[in-house]
C-alpha cells in the first residue's frame, strides 16, 4: 500500500531525511526505532504533509497515488492517520464538533451524505469504549486539559473513528503509565485487520511487547540502516544503538 | 472643512420645526447642545483615541435628515425578519428614525414601561426630566449632534423591585430609499432591585444607500438593579454607525453590556461606565467579526468611583481581508476606592496579512489596595492546530473557520440569555461560512470556499 523511494526532506535548509526506502503492505506492522534526532518524527511529519518540512527528493506512493501531491486533508481521506507524539490542544473546539466535521469531510470527499446526529453519537459511543475514553472527555474541547495518557487514548479514539488504512503511531508510548499503555495497545490491536497496516515509531521495546511488529527498522542520520524481524528490537534493548552507529559511521 | 457645519446650518434654519415636533425635555438639552457645537470639530484620524478612525470623513457625506418627520410607509414587522427570532421577546421596531409597535409589543408589559419619548414626556415627565441627557456628554461632538437633531427616542423604565419576565428586543432597520442620517436615542432607567434584559439589533435592509446611525444610549442602574444590554449590528458596507453608550451604576447593581458586530461598514462604539456605588459589578464584552473593508473601532472607559466594585472587560476581534479593528480601553480607579477589582482584556486574531488591528489598553489607578490588570494581544491562527485538524481530514478552510469560531466562543458564552447565546453561536457559524443574509452581496474571503 505504501512505497517510499529515496525520500529526502529538510526543515529550514537543514537536511533531515537523506534517502528513506520503505515498503508497507496491508496487514503488516512495522516498527521504526532509532536514536534521538535520527529523523523518525520527521518521517511521520513528511508523510502526513506537515507544511513546515520541504521534500527535496524521492517519491511516496500510497495505493498507487502520488501521496506527496495530496494536501494533508486528502491524505487523511485516502486513509493515512498520524497519532501525534504531542497531540495539539484546541481550546473552544469541542471533541464532538471536531470529530463530526472530520467524519463528514471524509464522507463529502467520497460523495456520501453527512452522518445523522443519532448515527454519529452512536458511533462515538462505540469507538470510545475501545480505548475506555470517558464521556466527559468526549464532550470537552479537543485535548484541552487532558492528561498525557488521556491525550494518547484520544488519538487512538480518533483513529478508531476515522478507520484509516495506514496508521503511524509516533511515540504513542511516551508519557504513558503501564495501565494506559496496555489500554492504548489493546485499542490498536482491536483495530488491526488484514486490510490495514501500522507503523510504530518508538524508542523502547516495551510498546512492542504489546503491539507485535512484523518488521523492525533502525533509522539513523536520516536513513534506514538496518531492517530485520522482531528479534532486532530485543537486541537493541539489550545492546543500545552504539554498535549500529559505529557500524554505519565506519562505512562512511 | 467642517462636516458638522451642514447639520448645524440645517438646524439653525429649521429650529422651529425641530422644537415644535419634540417634547420640551428634548428641547432643553438641544439648546445646550447647540452651544457646545459652536466651535466643535469632529475628531480626525490620529487624534487622541481616534488612532484608526476619521469621523470628519464619516459625517462629511451628504446625508438626508428627516427634519419634518415624514413617515416612511410599510410596517417593517411585515417585511423584515430579524436573525434573532423566537426568543419570546417583547419586540419593538424602529425603521429609519420612527418607532413602530408590532403585534407582540405593548406599551406596558406588566409594570415595565416601553414608550417613545413623545408619549413618555407626558406619562413620565419627572423621570424623563431627571435622567434625559444627564449621562451623555455634550463635549463629544457626535453626542451633541445627536442631542441637537434628535426628535424622538425610546424610553424604557423598570420600576423598583420589578423583574421583567421577558427580554425586550428592539430591532432597528434602515430601509429608506435615500442616503440618510438618523439620531437614535434610548433612555433606560432600571429601578432599585429591578431587573431587565435588553437586546438591540441594528439591521440594514437596503444595501444601495449610505446610512449613518448616530446614536446615544443612556442606562441608569439604581441600587441592586440588574441590567443586560446586548447590542448587535448586522448591517451593510455602506452603513456607518457612531454609538455612545453611557452607563451609571449605583450600589450593588449588576450591569452587562455586550457589543457584537457581525457585518457593517464603519462602526465606532463608545462605552462610558460610571460605577458610583459599592459592590457594583460590571461586565463589558465585545465581539467583532470583520472581513472585506469592514471597520470596527471601540473605545471603552470604566470609571471606578466607589470602593469594593468589580469590573471585567473582554473584547475580541477576528479580522480578515482588509478589515480594520481598533480598541482603546481605559480603566480609571479614583482615589479612596480600595478593594476594586478591574480586569481588561483585548484579544485579536488577524487571519490575513492585510488586516489591521490597533489596540491601546490603559489603566489609571489612584488607590493602593486594588487588583487591576490589562492585557492585549494580536496573533494569527495556530499553525499547529491547523495541521492537526488537517491530518484528521478537516480541510484548511473548514479548519480556519472552526478555529476562528473557537476564538470568540468564550465571549459568546458570556451572554446571560440562553436563547441569544445559542442563536449567536449559530449566527457566528453562518457569518464565518459567509451565509448570513448580509453576506449575500459581499465577496470577501469568508465565502470563497
Amino acid at each position: 500500500m505504501l512505497v517510499i523511494k529515496d525520500l529526502q526532506a529538510s526543515i529550514e535548509d537543514k537536511q533531515i531525511l537523506k534517502g528513506i526506502n520503505l515498503t508497507v503492505n496491508p496487514g503488516e506492522v512495522h516498527a521504526i526505532m532509532g536514536p534521538n534526532g535520527s529523523g523518525k518524527s520527521t518521517l511521520s511529519a513528511v508523510l502526513t504533509g506537515n507544511p513546515a518540512y520541504t521534500v527535496t527528493g524521492g517519491s511516496v506512493e500510497f495505493y498507487g497515488k502520488d501521496l506527496l501531491a495530496l494536501s494533508p486533508e486528502d491524505r487523511a481521506h485516502e486513509g493515512l492517520f498520524l497519532s501525534f507524539q504531542y497531540p495539539v490542544e484546541i481550546p473552544g473546539v469541542s471533541m464532538v464538533n471536531f470529530m463530526r466535521t472530520a467524519l463528514n469531510e471524509k464522507r463529502k470527499y467520497f460523495g456520501q451524505e453527512p452522518l445523522s446526529a443519532a448515527d454519529f453519537l452512536k458511533l462515538m459511543r462505540e469507538k470510545r469504549a475501545i480505548v475506555q475514553l470517558d464521556n466527559k472527555l468526549a464532550s470537552r474541547a479537543v485535548n484541552e486539559g487532558f492528561s498525557g495518557g488521556e491525550k494518547k487514548r484520544n488519538e487512538i479514539f480518533q483513529m478508531a473513528m476515522l478507520e484509516p488504512k495506514l496508521s503511524i503511531l509516533d511515540e504513542t508510548d511516551s508519557g504513558l503509565d503501564i495501565d494506559a499503555l496496555r489500554i492504548v495497545a489493546s485499542g490498536v490491536n482491536t483495530l488491526k485487520s488484514k486490510d490495514n497496516a501500522t507503523i510504530v515509531i518508538t524508542h523502547y521495546q516495551r510498546l512492542l511487547d504489546y503491539i507485535k511488529p512484523d518488521f523492525v527498522h533502525v533509522l539513523y542520520k536520516g536513513r534506514i540502516v538496518m531492517s530485520a524481524g522482531p528479534e532486532l528490537a530485543l537486541e537493541l534493548e539489550e545492546k543500545g544503538y552504539d554498535w549500529i552507529k559505529e557500524q554505519v559511521d565506519s562505512q562512511q | 472643512m467642517n462636516a458638522l457645519k451642514q447639520y448645524i446650518d440645517l438646524y439653525d434654519e429649521s429650529r422651529e420645526a425641530f422644537e415644535q415636533q419634540s417634547p420640551d425635555v428634548l428641547n432643553a438639552v438641544r439648546r445646550s447642545a447647540r452651544e457646545h457645537l459652536e466651535d466643535a470639530r469632529l475628531p480626525r484620524k490620529g487624534s487622541e483615541d481616534y488612532e484608526a478612525s476619521d469621523l470628519e470623513t464619516v459625517f462629511a457625506h451628504d446625508y438626508g435628515v428627516n427634519v419634518n418627520r415624514l413617515p416612511f410607509e410599510a410596517d417593517p414587522a411585515e417585511t423584515f425578519h430579524c436573525d434573532v427570532p423566537n426568543m419570546s421577546t417583547c419586540l419593538y421596531y424602529s425603521s429609519n428614525d420612527a418607532f413602530h409597535s408590532s403585534a407582540t409589543a405593548e406599551r406596558n408589559i406588566g409594570q415595565v414601561v416601553v414608550e417613545p419619548f413623545s408619549i413618555a414626556a407626558d406619562d413620565h415627565r419627572e423621570l424623563m426630566a431627571a435622567h434625559y441627557g444627564r449621562l451623555a456628554r455634550l463635549e463629544d461632538p457626535t453626542v451633541a449632534l445627536n442631542s441637537l437633531l434628535v426628535q424622538d427616542g425610546l424610553f424604557i423604565y423598570v420600576p423598583d423591585g420589578v423583574v421583567a419576565e421577558r427580554p425586550i428586543q428592539l430591532v432597528n432597520i434602515f430601509n429608506a430609499a435615500l442616503d440618510m442620517m438618523v439620531q437614535r436615542r434610548l433612555l433606560i432607567v432600571v429601578g432599585k432591585n429591578a431587573a431587565v434584559k435588553l437586546l438591540a439589533c441594528d439591521h440594514t435592509q437596503s444595501p444601495d444607500y449610505h446610512y449613518l446611525n448616530n446614536q446615544v444610549v443612556e442606562i441608569v442602574a439604581m441600587a441592586g438593579a440588574s441590567v443586560d444590554y446586548y447590542d448587535m449590528e448586522e448591517s451593510t458596507p455602506l452603513t456607518h454607525r457612531v454609538s455612545s453608550i453611557y452607563v451609571e451604576q449605583h450600589e450593588g447593581s449588576n450591569v452587562l453590556i455586550d457589543g457584537i458586530t457581525l457585518t457593517n461598514g464603519f462602526t465606532r462604539n463608545n462605552y462610558h461606565v460610571e460605577v458610583n456605588g459599592e459592590h457594583a459589578e460590571t461586565q463589558l464584552l465585545g465581539m467583532t467579526i470583520a472581513s472585506g473593508e469592514q471597520h470596527v473601532d471601540s473605545r471603552t472607559f470604566i470609571s471606578h468611583n466607589a470602593p469594593r466594585c468589580h469590573s471585567n472587560e473582554m473584547f475580541k476581534y477576528v479580522l480578515n481581508d482588509n478589515a480594520v479593528g481598533a480598541f482603546a480601553g481605559k480603566i480609571l480607579v479614583k482615589p479612596n476606592c480600595p478593594r476594586v477589582e478591574a480586569y481588561q482584556g483585548n484579544r485579536n486574531l488577524c487571519g490575513a496579512p492585510t488586516a489591521k488591528m490597533y489596540t491601546k489598553p490603559q489603566l489609571e489607578i489612584y488607590t493602593d489596595d486594588v487588583m487591576c490588570s490589562h492585557g492585549s494581544a494580536v496573533g494569527q491562527l495556530d499553525e499547529e492546530a491547523l495541521f492537526y485538524m488537517r491530518t484528521r481530514g478537516i480541510g484548511i478552510d473548514e479548519a480556519r473557520r472552526l478555529l476562528m469560531q473557537a476564538f470568540v466562543a468564550d465571549v459568546i458564552d458570556g451572554v446571560r440569555l440562553d436563547a441569544l447565546k445559542d442563536r449567536l453561536h449559530y449566527l457566528v457559524e453562518k457569518r464565518f461560512a459567509g451565509t448570513l443574509s448580509n453576506c449575500a452581496g459581499c465577496l470577501t474571503a469568508c465565502k470563497k470556499s
